[in-house]
């Protein structure tokens, strides 16, 4: 077998290695893209409960950040990965004697990658929270709404506005993390460029084009954060 | 208005008595995480397995210790040469500040677990040159490939902790020492340095446990930390607790090196307090 050139193994095709980690790229993206949603609404009530006056929703959400800041998330990945399916198997048995189950890859990584993008982001909310001043709420519930009214309506605004930027930081850190999923087997950027790597004995090759594909999708993000940091500044009250 | 009154106005409203929801759900949070830590505690006796724990526990040990030295080695390679990087970072030369630009931007940019596989699969792959160079026995070994992409990594972090430092430090400060007649080391030294040690520890601190956390990573290039023992653990017994032992470490140690962080920054700062 004549060496094939670079050129033909970053090929689109049969003989190529493009296509693979193409697909790869799109599940990188997805996964990052479905886990942000849950991630910013778990991060924010977990700031919501470290910010109000009753002690037991601070130390509920305390405990929460605390355990899956401090685990590394390669840790929490495996827990998650070889635990849930022990426990989930122990209750379904209670009802099904003789089921198995087996915990998708992508479902995994995505409750792991949550937990820790919450546990983040929780902060970073929750230095927003203390930099809207009391007078907002206040002034909120002197004309009259109602407590959810005030948070969606009037507080919630700005606390995008101030946390932006950190969020920003911990999407970079999660489209990172992404790759960590690779170990449990999930065909994403990372293991197919791993594949690729051990196929044809390129590993440098592929594992640079891996690692040009997280700097790409650093770069478009910054650009789409620029994008929507400008649109919300154009909004500000003056 | 009295003394008794003034006192009076500044209390913090009563907290509400009675079950209000937020209450409840509070309580039930909380109940459900002591649940949770006991059925942890539960299982863990239950499934006491001395022959376990005399097998593994001394291997954990030594992973504890891989850990610990790969991280001290990392942080402290990655604070020299994060002494260069920052330099560039803050030089008036283009080519120099673009140069450490770049660097910083590759190393924050890219996933540590690629870089890792990029050190030591695909710098590995090169045998023969590496060989003719003598530098094979370096990148032969899982251990220092870690170390040398970990250093390479924390390095761009560092630089860029000790550019804010130096930069938070006021203009003012720089031209005093200058006008005192210190020559730029000297200020660096005895006058910017004291200054940014103290808005630079936190970061510092936070790189250092996200050196820890991030270390388990190369238990996935066969090396024996922790992480890796317990990995190997697993693969013996299938046993879960394999991992839930390692989590336990894992956040002893960051709670530690967490809290030890503060009370420095509670020293250091003392002469800030009022």
């Amino acid at each position: 077998m004549p060496a094939q050139s670079i050129w033909t193994l970053l090929s689109w095709g049969p003989d190529g290695w493009s296509d693979d980690i193409a697909s790869g790229v799109l599940v990188t993206v997805a996964l990052a893209l479905a886990t942000l949603p849950i991630g910013l609404a778990i991060g924010f009530f977990v700031a919501f409960a470290k910010q109000h006056e009753e002690p037991a929703l601070r130390l509920a959400a305390n405990i929460y950040t605390t355990v899956f800041r401090g685990l590394p998330e390669l840790v929490t990945l495996f827990l998650f990965f070889f635990g849930m399916p022990l426990l989930l198997q122990y209750v379904v048995r209670l009802f099904e004697p003789e089921a198995t189950i087996d915990v998708n890859s992508f479902i995994a990584g995505m409750i792991v990658l949550a937990l820790i993008f919450s546990s983040y982001a929780s902060e970073v909310f929750l230095s927003a929270f203390r930099a809207i001043p009391k007078g907002q709420y206040e002034g909120g519930y002197a004309i009259g709404l109602s407590k959810w009214q005030t948070m969606r309506l009037v507080i919630l605004p700005q606390l995008l506005r101030i946390a932006f930027p950190g969020l920003e930081n911990c999407w970079l850190s999660l489209l990172k993390d992404t790759s960590l999923v690779s170990v449990v087997n999930l065909a994403e950027t990372l293991r197919n460029a791993g594949v690729a790597a051990r196929v044809t004995k390129h590993s440098f090759l592929f594992y640079s084009v891996a690692a040009l594909v997280f700097l790409v999708l650093a770069i478009l993000s910054s650009v789409a954060t620029g994008y929507i940091q400008r649109s919300l500044g154009r909004r500000e009250a003056r | 208005m009295s003394v008794s009154q003034a006192i009076a106005v500044d209390r913090p409203p009563p907290r509400a008595r009675g079950w209000p929801r937020v209450r409840i759900i509070g309580y039930a949070l909380v109940g459900l995480w002591s649940l949770f830590g006991i059925g942890i505690v539960a299982y863990l006796v239950h499934a006491w397995n001395a022959d376990f724990f005399a097998r593994y526990a001394p291997a954990y040990l030594q992973g504890l210790a891989t850990t610990l030295s790969l991280v001290s080695v990392s942080m402290v390679a990655g604070a020299i040469l994060s002494l260069p990087v920052a330099y560039g970072r803050m030089s008036k030369n283009r080519i120099l500040s673009g140069l450490a630009y770049c660097y910083v931007y590759f190393f924050r940019g890219t996933p540590l677990l690629v870089q890792t596989y990029l050190v030591y699969y695909g710098i590995g792959s090169f045998r023969p040159e590496l060989q003719t160079v003598g530098l094979w026995w370096f990148f032969r070994e899982a251990f220092y490939c870690g170390v040398f992409a970990f250093s390479l990594n924390t390095a761009a972090y560092q630089a860029e902790i000790l550019r804010g430092a130096i930069e938070s430090v006021p203009r003012g400060q720089w031209e005093g020492a200058a006008s005192l007649g210190l020559h730029k080391l000297q200020t660096l030294r005895k006058v910017i340095m004291p200054q940014a040690i103290i808005v630079a520890l936190r970061p510092y601190g936070n790189e250092l446990i996200l050196m820890i956390k991030a270390s388990a990573i190369v238990a996935i290039i066969t090396v024996y930390d922790l992480m890796g023992n317990a990995k190997l653990a697993y693969a013996k017994s299938f046993d879960i607790q394999a991992y839930i032992w390692v989590a336990i470490v894992y956040l002893v140690l960051v709670e530690i090196l967490r809290h030890g962080v503060e009370w420095i920054e509670r020293r250091i700062t003392i002469h800030l307090k009022r």
